[in-house]
């Protein structure tokens, strides 16, 4: 095991596999030249060159068409969106044409293709710099959704993802890039479409993924010094849903509280709650429960901020209610 | 040139120079943008605020000169650099600084921040955040004023690195082919971000882009307030009499980098300090000097815009924040 931060996994994984295949190249704003907005792409041009490893203009509706259009001849492009944001400008290339280019071509045309970028709110950058996509991304039918938590998981996610034959959308925590992890030695992949346990318990199952699962854990360490013990899974991929591990965790500790970053009206949430609600109504003892991001565009006061995410005061009080404990 | 034309020319030059009132007015607005922003600096590495902060810091005259043609009812809409147009559009270092710090008394009630300033009372829509997703906006603005007769301009600024979005051709393209009142102002610093002009634009000259579009355009330096203001009084008249869009290049220099957090290794020393030589603060103040202001009465004005913004400091250091609970209301009207 080796200890690297968040980006330096992310890096890895996209070197490893450019080294591999040269059907893969790495496009987006500033990530060649100035070695990535977040370093994620830090020597990357170095060692791939100008070829493989391409700066664009702010141009996400053309750059985003690029790609798809290299993939569906053959290529195998990895697009880095400066920040998820930014993809609501290319969200026609996305969903009308990455998205369908496969079901339309009855099944001619597949597209090997990676989105990736960061996600979620990070500190004081306001309405139009702090939001969640994922549950956008995942209502698309023809597009799969990932967001690691950890060195681990970016990494050998990142891999799989690449070497998937279908468009991803790739969300890294923007506030997770100088996390430190350990990660294995040699070469790991981590499979698409399966959960993991992150921290086993009896007593509730706290749900979150990409950084809420740090406040999940943080929840169940608190939980524990009062003799709760909580059970913490990532999904890990919103789609595909590793609805089996979700059910088998819920069923055991009959109690499920979902923490998601995102709005709740039509949130991951909100799919995942009525998966669990249809497979373990009758071993729940209270209702699934949600904590989300606030129903509104991020204000940018750094208090009204921190109020506007789910944090781990409000979790542990949200699952202590589950427990009927308070 | 010979010695007579030389001084025909130096005599033209002369004419065409501003009241000292005038010119006296666009030194203290650049001073105050530019004392203002080295505030927000100070307190940005004292962490009174966070997130991102963009300095305008060099290109003030741009925003000074560009506003000084337009008549209080005209609009200005820009991008998250846009303290300076903020300030020059009348809204108050108060407000401004009172916004980045987070406070309810902020112009947006610290809801927006650095790149959300807006005040509806000063006819100023706003920072925006998505670069190029203001322009389709600006032609909305000039729309409205077609529509209604009201005879006002809306000025729309934006940087080199919004060029290459749809946003802005669309913007550009409507404005063009239903003559809007509108002036898109291009401030080309060269960079966006890390990124040079060579990297983003196959054609160098943006003003260029004008010309598919059947539009009338213009290009020139941005160091001087009254060259700003003359060059894009031309192209608001064009808007107010006959209702045509024009694509302006301001070419212009960000002495900071590109926000607090940017290294900018993307450029030498050389290249930074070179630029400095065409200080649109020096060249202000130079052309007072050269209208015959006192010295005195120069740094009267200066010492006027060191009180103005200390008072601003201190007044946004002691304003309060809004409350969470009134926040659901901002997000539906009534
Ligand atoms: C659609 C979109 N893509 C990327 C970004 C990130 N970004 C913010 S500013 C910027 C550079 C813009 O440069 P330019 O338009 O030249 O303006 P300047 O910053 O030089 O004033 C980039 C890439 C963004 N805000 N919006
Ligand atoms: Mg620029």
């Amino acid at each position: 095991m080796r200890t690297v931060a968040f980006r330096e996994a992310l890096n890895e994984a996209i070197a490893e596999e450019m080294e591999k295949d040269d059907r893969i190249f790495l496009m987006g704003e500033e990530v060649g030249h100035y070695d990535g907005a977040y370093k994620v792409s830090k020597g990357l041009l170095k060692r791939f060159g100008e070829k493989r490893v391409i700066d664009t203009p702010i141009a996400e509706g053309g750059f985003v068409g690029v790609g798809i259009g290299a993939a569906m001849v053959g290529l195998r492009p990895i697009i880095e969106l400066m920040t998820w944001n930014f993809s609501f400008v290319a969200a026609d290339q996305l969903i009308n044409n990455a998205a369908k280019i496969r079901q339309m071509s009855g099944g001619q045309f597949t597209l090997p293709i990676v989105f990736r970028g960061p996600g979620g709110s990070a500190h004081m950058l306001a309405a139009q710099h702090s939001q969640s996509t994922e549950a956008l991304w995942a209502h698309i039918p023809g597009l799969k959704v990932v967001m690691p938590a950890n060195p681990k998981d970016a990494k050998g996610l990142l891999k799989s993802a690449i070497r998937d034959n279908n468009p991803i959308v790739f969300i890294e925590g923007e506030v997770l890039y100088a996390d430190q992890g350990e990660i294995p030695d040699g070469e790991y992949t981590i499979p698409l479409g399966v959960a993991e346990v992150k921290r086993p318990g009896t007593d509730i199952t706290l749900i979150g993924w990409s950084k809420m699962v740090k406040i999940a854990l943080a929840t169940a360490d608190a939980l524990a010094a009062e003799g709760i013990e909580a059970e913490v899974v990532d999904p890990r991929t919103i789609r595909p849903l590793d609805e089996e591990l979700l059910v088998e965790s819920v069923k055991k500790t009959k109690r499920c509280l979902i923490i998601e970053e995102g709005w709740p009206f039509n949130g991951v949430g909100a799919e995942i709650a009525y998966r669990i609600g249809r497979r373990c109504f009758d071993d729940l003892d209270a209702p699934v429960e949600r904590l989300t991001g606030a129903d509104m565009p991020m204000p940018y006061n750094h208090h009204l901020e921190q109020q506007c995410i789910p944090d781990v005061p409000r979790a542990v009080a949200a699952a202590k209610k589950l427990l009927y404990l308070e | 040139m010979s010695a007579t034309e030389r001084e025909a020319a130096e005599l033209h030059e002369k004419s065409r120079l501003p009241e000292k009132a005038e010119l006296a007015k666009y030194y203290h607005q650049m001073l105050a943008i530019r004392r203002m922003e080295e505030a927000l600096a100070k307190a940005y590495a004292l962490r009174k605020f966070g997130g991102f902060l963009h300095l305008y810091i060099g290109q003030e005259a741009v925003a000074v000169g560009a506003l000084a043609t337009l008549k209080p009812e005209d609009y200005v809409i820009a991008t998250y650099r846009e303290h300076a147009h903020a300030y020059a559009k009348g809204m108050t270092a108060k407000s401004i600084i009172a916004e980045l710090f987070g406070k309810a008394t902020g112009c947006s009630q610290g809801l927006g921040g650095s790149m959300h300033l807006f005040d509806a009372s000063k006819n100023f829509l706003g920072g925006y955040g998505i670069v190029g997703g203001h322009i389709p906006l600006a032609a909305g603005t000039a729309f409205a004023s077609k529509y209604r007769g009201d005879g006002r301009v809306t000025l729309c600024f934006f940087g080199d690195g919004s060029v290459p979005q749809g946003a802005f051709h669309e913007g550009v393209a409507l404005a063009a082919l239903w003559r809007l009142p509108v002036v898109f102002i291009c401030e080309n610093n060269l960079y966006s971000m890390g990124t040079p002009l060579y990297r983003s634009l196959s054609v160098s000259d943006v003003s260029q882009k004008a010309l598919a579009y059947g539009m009338a355009r213009d290009r020139f330096d941005g160091e001087d307030v009254v060259r700003v203001r003359d060059r894009v009084a031309e192209a608001v008249r064009r808007a107010r009499n006959e209702s045509l869009p024009t694509l302006i290049e301001i070419r212009t220099y960000r002495f900071r980098g590109h926000s607090m957090s940017d290294a900018g290794l993307y450029r030498t020393k050389e290249e930074v300090e070179e630029s400095k030589k065409r200080d649109p603060i020096t060249f202000g103040r130079e052309l007072l000097v050269r209208a015959k202001m006192d010295e005195k009465d120069i740094v009267a004005i200066e010492d006027q815009v060191t009180a103005e913004i200390e008072e601003a400091v201190k007044f946004a250091d002691e304003s309060p924040e809004l409350a969470y609970e009134r926040l659901a209301e901002f997000t539906y009207k009534e």
